[in-house]
């Protein structure tokens, strides 16, 4: 077997009886940055909510750490490591700020706290100013800061994070581009969508690209830039 | 009517609706973080005065029995939501009133072959036996003092427990976005099981500490959901705070509706429709605001 934090071999999906994951392969190692990219409907989403058990894999393996996870919870994933931003933010509207970060806060997988409170708001000194605020009152971009800060309280190893900057203003996209700079650096592994190809090709070690379902490219991301038609088709620019 | 009777009915009417409030909450929160439309809620409160009575009668003392009511009921609700309720989460309605009215039909039929069919009374417990005299010819008993001021400390208890604990801050959150509850590591299953059993445990305790000033007897359940029913959606489904307006003025409204004589061409409205009087209120209501009063909507 590989060192590979993430491991996810022949995956299958359905909704009901339309089959939306076809047999899609993906290996994340311990502090790689992976970009997942495609055009709408493709299955990126889809695939994230199998990571995160929120939608059951028909077949297939998804191993973390070497372990088969692909029929645990939700929380026991979440327990284990991996930490979620969804596409919508997923900010609970009726807790306040402060109350949607310490819900979140704990020691990672095996007892890590690099990741504190007051951490979080050091690096998101806009949602220090709104801490009283209930989750509803908060931009588009605090509410993604809010989001990515209340992930990392988890102390992940993998962060999965569904359309990043998805409707942000681009001075805003810029700070959360800049933030996946830090969560880098700071070792976790992390797995992005976004449609921004050339900032998540900035930053990212492998790209990964989808297609109706299936993986059609997986290498480094200059590999990807090396193939203009290919990146017409698949991703439209 | 009198100014003392006035006192007395007012006071009555406000410990009946404090009652309600203590099971209609149980109700609402089920509904409201659950999704779940429980309509054995009442048997529950059956439950309670029935094991008030045989548990108090057993060990003779109030509160020992009471005691031991709370453990078997909340025994009770951790089992029932781990055989039947967590299965309801993701199914419709309709299904959750079939598994609920499924669960009516067994506890009344193990009712009866446990302690029978009679109606029974409690005694109220030599503690709060007597009544406090307020002016020289207006007395009020003691014991429904001490029910009102029981169901207010939880009542209190409850908005401070969801306002401010983490496990309130849970509870909030499964409330707005359960997939996110979980992905951030929390059990929500578990958290929902802890609350079914706390909802079913109001309702038993409601009908322990009321079974010493009303009778015990085998439809007292349906009586009691059908009141808090009326209490929810008044209130507005899920609502703590619309729960306790609603169960107050469901109480005060029923009480005085039972006093107060009101000729109309002749024909007395009142007492003899005055069981119409909390569906009026209802169709009120849900005529100026259908989702109730602090109901979310949809
Ligand atoms: N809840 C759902 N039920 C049924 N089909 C869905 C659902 N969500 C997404 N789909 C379908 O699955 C496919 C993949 O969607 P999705 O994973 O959201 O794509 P992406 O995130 O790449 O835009 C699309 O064809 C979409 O219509
Ligand atoms: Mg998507």
């Amino acid at each position: 077997m590989t060192d590979a934090l993430m491991h996810v071999a022949s995956l299958h999906a359905h909704y009901g009886l339309s089959h939306v994951i076809h047999g899609v392969n993906l290996e994340i190692k311990p502090g790689e940055t992976v970009a997942l990219m495609g055009r709408n409907g493709m299955g990126k989403t889809t695939l994230i909510k199998c990571l995160m058990g929120l939608l059951p894999a028909s077949s297939g393996a998804i191993r973390l750490r070497g372990q088969d996870i692909k029929s645990l919870a939700t929380h026991s994933l979440a327990r284990r490591g991996i930490a979620y931003v969804p596409e919508g933010r997923g900010i609970f509207q009726n807790l306040s700020v402060k109350e949607n970060l310490l819900l979140a806060a704990r020691a990672g997988f095996e007892g890590r706290m690099e990741w504190t409170y007051d951490r979080v708001l050091d690096v998101f000194p806009r949602l220090k100013e709104r801490l009283a605020h209930g989750g509803q009152q908060l931009s588009g971009g605090e509410q993604q800061m809010l989001s990515i800060g209340r992930a990392l309280l988890t102390n992940p190893d993998l962060l999965i994070l569904d359309e990043a900057t998805e409707g942000l203003a681009p001075l805003i996209a810029r700070d959360i581009w800049s933030i996946i700079g830090i969560v880098k650096k700071s070792g976790i592994s992390s797995l992005i969508v976004d449609k921004n190809f050339s900032a998540l090709a900035k930053i990212s070690n492998r790209s990964v690209v989808m297609v109706k379902g299936a993986v059609v490219f997986d290498d480094v991301p200059t590999k990807l830039i090396e193939q203009p038609k290919e990146l017409k088709t698949w991703l439209g620019i | 009517m009198d100014a003392a009777t006035f006192f007395i009915q007012t006071m009555n009417g406000i410990q009946y609706g404090l009652l309600l409030f203590l099971v209609a909450s149980g109700l609402t929160l089920i509904f409201g973080i659950m999704g779940v439309i429980n309509i054995a809620h009442g048997s529950f409160y059956m439950i309670g005065a029935y094991l008030a009575w045989s548990l108090m009668g057993w060990v003779g003392n109030f509160w020992i029995g009471l005691v031991a009511g709370v453990m078997v009921a909340l025994v009770l609700g951790l089992l029932l939501e781990w055989l039947f309720i967590r299965f309801l989460y993701d199914r419709d309605h309709l299904q959750q009133v079939l598994v609920t009215y499924g669960l009516i039909l067994i506890f009344s039929e193990l009712r009866s072959m446990i302690w029978g069919d009679d109606v029974h009374s409690v005694p109220i417990p030599e503690l709060l036996n007597g009544s406090i005299q307020i002016t020289e010819n207006l007395a009020y008993p003691i014991y429904r003092l001490w029910l009102s001021g029981v169901c207010i400390v939880i009542a209190v208890l409850m908005f401070l427990g969801i306002q401010h604990t983490r496990l309130g801050m849970m509870i909030r959150a499964g409330e707005s976005d359960r997939e996110m509850t979980k992905a951030l590591g929390i059990n929500i299953g578990l958290i929902y099981r802890f609350i079914f059993a706390l909802g079913i445990t109001l309702a038993a305790f409601s009908g322990m500490i009321s079974a010493p000033i009303s009778s015990v007897f085998p439809g007292m359940g349906s009586q009691v959901l059908i009141v808090s029913f009326v209490v929810v959606v008044i209130g507005g489904l899920g609502s703590i705070k619309g729960a306790m307006i609603a169960a107050l003025s469901v109480g005060l409204i029923d009480t005085f509706g039972k006093v107060i004589h009101l000729d109309i061409f002749g024909i007395n409205i009142f007492p003899e429709m005055s069981g119409m009087s909390i569906f009026a209120l209802m169709a009120l209501i849900l005529t100026l605001r259908p989702q109730g009063l602090f109901g979310r909507e949809h």
